[in-house]
């Protein structure tokens, strides 16, 4: 399983001649228009009676998204063997963490407006709903920090994915926040937690059988 | 009935001065904020317009108005921003979903303990009550509120002229089932709630002559997604006490359990009074987002009408009755 594909994987180059370059630009482009589309509508007037509800919630849910995208890359990855999607991960990342800031700042900024006493109480008493969202951004900045090159040699391939699977725990707590902010209306969050556990599932059962195959190796070997 | 209504609202009315008014001071307000200076001048339809409302019908006021200081919430904001989930569950969901939406012919159905029990059709139920004008803050337990200017009949009236029998403590109200009418109501996966929407109010609350059965809007019928044709007003409580489209009215000795409550009872209680000092346990109730405003303001006790209603609850416990 393994050899077939990095077999795969080194067949890559040939029928996807390194032209990734040229979707980067693109994918960027693709990951600014929900904050194009979102500015432009407060501009014009687009946005319900409650604007700022809606600046909040849109800019929350596009955070929700991106780490999706984000961790999609891998198994999308490994199912159609497109190896190349890997250059685009740090970006839906970053993105992730982009839209996670506006919505941190759409929060301190435009729903509180600096009321800090208001904020202190709400992040750090009795509001889970809040605090939910607060550590899922808090987890973000690690992982957009070390998000670079410099980082990755710095502290070595594994344990910058060990830093780095840091997402599954702020996506968790994401949904969870998600799941707190609505009343009744469950259906959403429920979807993005079955995705998740879709996601993280297919993870758990790769390592799994990448473990048993190995294992099977070495039995041979012996 | 859809052209009838249509005609009933002309467009330069729902696309009032205020409106726009209101919206443009939000976007300055917004774009000071961030810093946009621009935003002001590319909006479209923003030249400085006329802040006065013009009203569109005479209104009688009424001592139990909101003070003159108080902006009336703009007639769009009211109707395309809802929380009906028979509807959907967006706040635009009512707007569009309810075109279809049939409040005439209407019955409603009086039972329990009282001496007039029957179904009434909509006109004999409010055969010989008066609509009065009143200007309510309407506070949703999300933390925003609206001011709007209601036309109904004072509940008190009503229940009177139904006569409940002295064993009679509370009303029960419910909404319509009718699944053809309603999206949510089809929907057997991942119900929103258990329908029909329940609601309840003590006798005294019931009589209180702030509670309103309201009829209409801006001297214009109650718009579907509003919760045509009848539905209660409490201002004192939070939004989700005002139960649309109301179908029953039952006379009990038994407290109702209303459908918040039902669905989280450690959330939503059956009093469900504005309260700035109890929290939802998600989230604040100290302050509120005034629809169309940015700052938010300060959140009053019983929503600024505790004159008319505080006596109600002076032996309870609002910390364990919220």
């Amino acid at each position: 399983m393994i050899k077939a594909e990095r077999k795969r994987d080194s067949a890559q180059p040939k029928l996807m001649p390194n032209r990734w370059w040229i979707f980067k630009p693109v994918v960027f482009l693709l990951c600014l228009v929900p904050a194009v589309w979102l500015l432009y509508d407060t501009l014009t007037g687009g946005l319900s009676a409650n604007p700022l509800e809606d600046i909040r919630d849109r800019t929350g849910i596009w955070t929700l998204r991106f780490l999706m995208f984000t961790l999609s890359v891998t198994p999308v990855r490994r199912m159609i063997g497109w190896t190349s999607l890997i250059r685009f991960r740090r970006m839906l990342g970053l993105f992730a963490f982009f839209y996670g800031f506006l919505h941190f700042a759409t929060y301190v900024w435009l729903d509180q407006y600096f009321a800090w006493g208001e904020i202190l109480k709400d992040v750090f008493l009795k509001r889970p709903f809040i605090i939910s969202g607060f550590i899922s951004f808090v987890l973000m900045i690690p992982l957009a920090m070390t998000s670079t090159r410099k980082w990755i040699a710095r502290l070595g391939g594994s344990r910058w994915q060990m830093v780095h699977r840091l997402i599954y725990f702020s996506t968790a707590v994401g949904v969870l926040h998600y799941y707190w902010r609505v009343k009744s209306d469950i259906q959403r969050p429920v979807a993005y937690a079955a995705l998740l556990a879709l996601l993280l599932g297919y993870r758990g059962w790769h390592a799994f059988r990448q473990h048993r195959s190995q294992g099977a190796a070495e039995m041979k070997a012996v | 009935m859809l052209i009838q209504r249509a005609s009933d609202v002309p467009s330069s009315e729902i696309t009032s001065e205020n409106l726009y008014h209101n919206r443009r001071e939000f976007i300055k307000t917004a774009s000071a904020v961030l810093g946009i200076a621009a935003a002001g001048t590319i909006i479209p339809g923003c030249a400085p317009g006329v802040g006065a409302f013009a009203e569109p019908q005479a209104r009688k006021p009424s001592p139990y108005d909101v003070p003159a200081t108080e902006k009336q919430t703009p007639y769009e904001d009211i109707t395309t921003y809802n929380n009906y989930y028979e509807f959907g569950i967006d706040k635009g969901d009512p707007a569009k979903n309810s075109k279809n939406f049939k409040p005439k012919p209407w019955t409603v159905k009086v039972d329990g303990m009282c001496n007039k029990p029957g179904s009434y059709a909509f006109d004999d139920l409010i055969k010989g009550l008066t609509v009065e004008d009143r200007i309510y803050r309407m506070r949703c337990v999300e933390a925003w509120s609206m001011v709007i200017p209601w036309q109904g009949i004072p509940l008190a009236d009503l229940i009177k002229k139904l006569e409940p029998a002295p064993s009679a403590k509370y009303v029960e109200f419910k909404t319509l089932v009718d699944p053809n009418q309603y999206p949510e109501q089809r929907r057997s996966f991942f119900k929103v709630l258990d329908w029909p929407y329940i609601e309840g109010l003590r006798l005294d609350e019931a009589t209180n002559p702030l509670a309103l059965f309201a009829t209409g809007i801006y001297g214009k019928p109650l718009p579907n997604q509003n919760g045509a044709p009848l539905r209660l007003v409490t201002p004192w409580k939070y939004g989700f006490k005002g139960v649309k489209a109301i179908v029953s009215i039952r006379f009990t000795d038994k407290q109702p359990v209303n459908t918040w409550q039902q669905q989280a009872p450690q959330e939503y209680g059956f009093y469900a009074n504005v309260n700035p000092n109890v929290d939802h346990p998600r989230w604040s109730q100290a302050r509120e987002r005034r629809i169309g405003e940015f700052f938010k303001r300060p959140t009053l006790m019983f929503n600024g009408y505790s004159e008319q209603v505080a006596q109600m609850y002076s032996g309870l416990d609002l910390r364990k009755s919220f």
